[in-house]
């Protein structure tokens, strides 16, 4: 794993895991005294945030002077949507998604629904 | 005209070839030969598409394809075409020319459009996937389903899903990371992508979507051979017997992926112990080649 990409995931973590999902994002500062093992400069943290907003990973809205940046998607709908990129396989979106549904248990689909309304409502 | 009868007899030998390679089973003793005399069938069948309007075209010049070709720009250069070459012959090495545009492009856009998903799926991976220490070497992701599958590339990444460490014992993992490692190491993501071509190119043609079918199984018994070759039969034919039952069978686009298809076959294949058939295979190989080289030959000529 690249360093950019290490840096990448350690902020999304602390998007995902520290930030509460009811409130409006962290600002840069939040997220680098989140990260204050690393010792991470302040821009380093805005320039990965950055990247991320570009790839569409984090939404950001601004608060004052500062930017607030959240998780565009749960992890767990991230996790959903890797799964499902499987169904692309030879056929249509919708048809590989009846066959998905159909083959899962029930709880493992209620996990999916879960995580793809999840993605829905954030958005 | 006998260029365009050769380039028809090539033609026809590919389809037959086709045709009697998808039926035969030796082929499963040794996907590695059958894996390049389908190759081989492929691009023959390419070159002839390519050429047979081609020829026609360039019939007036009574000469090889390739140096009629030659010729012809020469003259299309000094305006001065033979008495003999009219608008229809122009039209026809027009076609030629299409054909070859069309089943270039597609493969163009069957690279791109895998190493953009490849790349949005690497990408994904490296923020959500973690490392596990009783895995080395591959990504896991935390969802109850079972998937095991490989994303190709330069840097390849081997991904299991949580759901698919429960379902399988250690050494029935061993072995479906082995097969998923012989999909990167050997490129299979390349030996599939002319066919996922041709297939894009002409998805009405049915024996060229059988052609992709078997060429993917083919692939998958090549990785299970590498398996077999570091671990025992029984853990590969245990863990194929788990996805199958497990239903939950589910591969992403532009990846290869461990038990997705024909899994029956592959299971019996690992029952039985047989010797690839040298002989056979050498026959084949060799039957192939010549159609290959045929419609090369042609347009060297």
């Amino acid at each position: 794993m690249t360093r950019l990409g290490d840096l990448e995931r350690a902020v999304m973590d602390v998007l995902w895991d520290s930030v509460p999902a009811t409130s409006n994002g962290a600002t840069v500062r939040e997220v680098a005294d989140a990260l204050a093992g690393r010792e991470l400069a302040y821009t380093t943290v805005m320039t990965v945030l950055d990247r991320l907003a570009g790839k569409g990973m984090v939404q950001r809205e601004r608060e004052g002077r500062a930017w607030r940046y959240r998780p565009a998607a749960s992890r767990e709908a991230h996790i959903a949507q890797l799964m499902l990129a499987a169904l692309d396989l030879g056929g249509s979106r919708d048809a590989a998604l009846i066959r998905f549904a159909r083959s899962v248990t029930g709880t493992e689909a209620d996990v999916l629904r879960a995580a793809l309304a999840d993605e829905a409502a954030e958005r | 005209m006998a260029h365009t009868l050769h380039f028809a007899a090539s033609m026809l030998a590919c389809w037959l070839i086709a045709q009697v390679l998808a039926r035969s089973t030796w082929t499963w003793r040794s996907p590695r030969v059958a894996i390049l005399c389908w190759q081989a069938v492929g691009l023959g069948a390419g070159l002839s598409a390519v050429g047979l309007p081609m020829s026609l075209g360039l019939a007036p010049y009574q000469r090889g394809t390739g140096s009629a070709l030659l010729a012809l720009a020469d003259d299309l250069w000094h305006s001065t075409l033979p008495a003999g070459l009219g608008a229809v012959h122009l039209g026809l090495v027009g076609v030629g020319f299409g054909i070859g545009a069309v089943l270039l492009t597609t493969t163009v856009r069957s690279i791109h459009g895998a190493v953009r998903a490849q790349r949005r799926h690497r990408d994904l991976l490296t923020l959500v996937a973690r490392r596990d220490p009783t895995v080395p070497g591959a990504l896991v992701l935390d969802h109850p389903g079972a998937a095991a599958y490989c994303l190709p590339g330069v840097r390849p990444r081997v991904v299991v899903s949580a759901g698919a460490l429960d379902l399988l014992s250690r050494a029935e993992l061993e072995a479906v990371l082995t097969h998923e490692r012989a999909h990167a190491q050997e490129r299979h993501d390349l030996v599939l992508l002319p066919f996922t071509a041709l297939c894009r190119a002409l998805p009405w043609l049915g024996w060229v979507r059988k052609a992709h079918d078997r060429v993917s199984l083919l692939v998958e018994m090549r990785a299970d051979d590498k398996a077999r070759e570091l671990h025992a039969d029984a853990p590969l034919a245990g863990a194929l017997q788990r996805f199958a039952t497990a239903g939950n069978r589910i591969t992403p686009a532009g990846a290869l992926g461990m038990g997705d298809r024909d899994l029956a076959v592959r299971m019996q294949r690992l029952m039985v112990n047989e010797r690839p058939p040298r002989l056979l295979g050498a026959v084949a190989l060799a039957v192939t080649t010549t159609a290959a080289a045929l419609p090369i030959s042609l347009f060297l000529s």
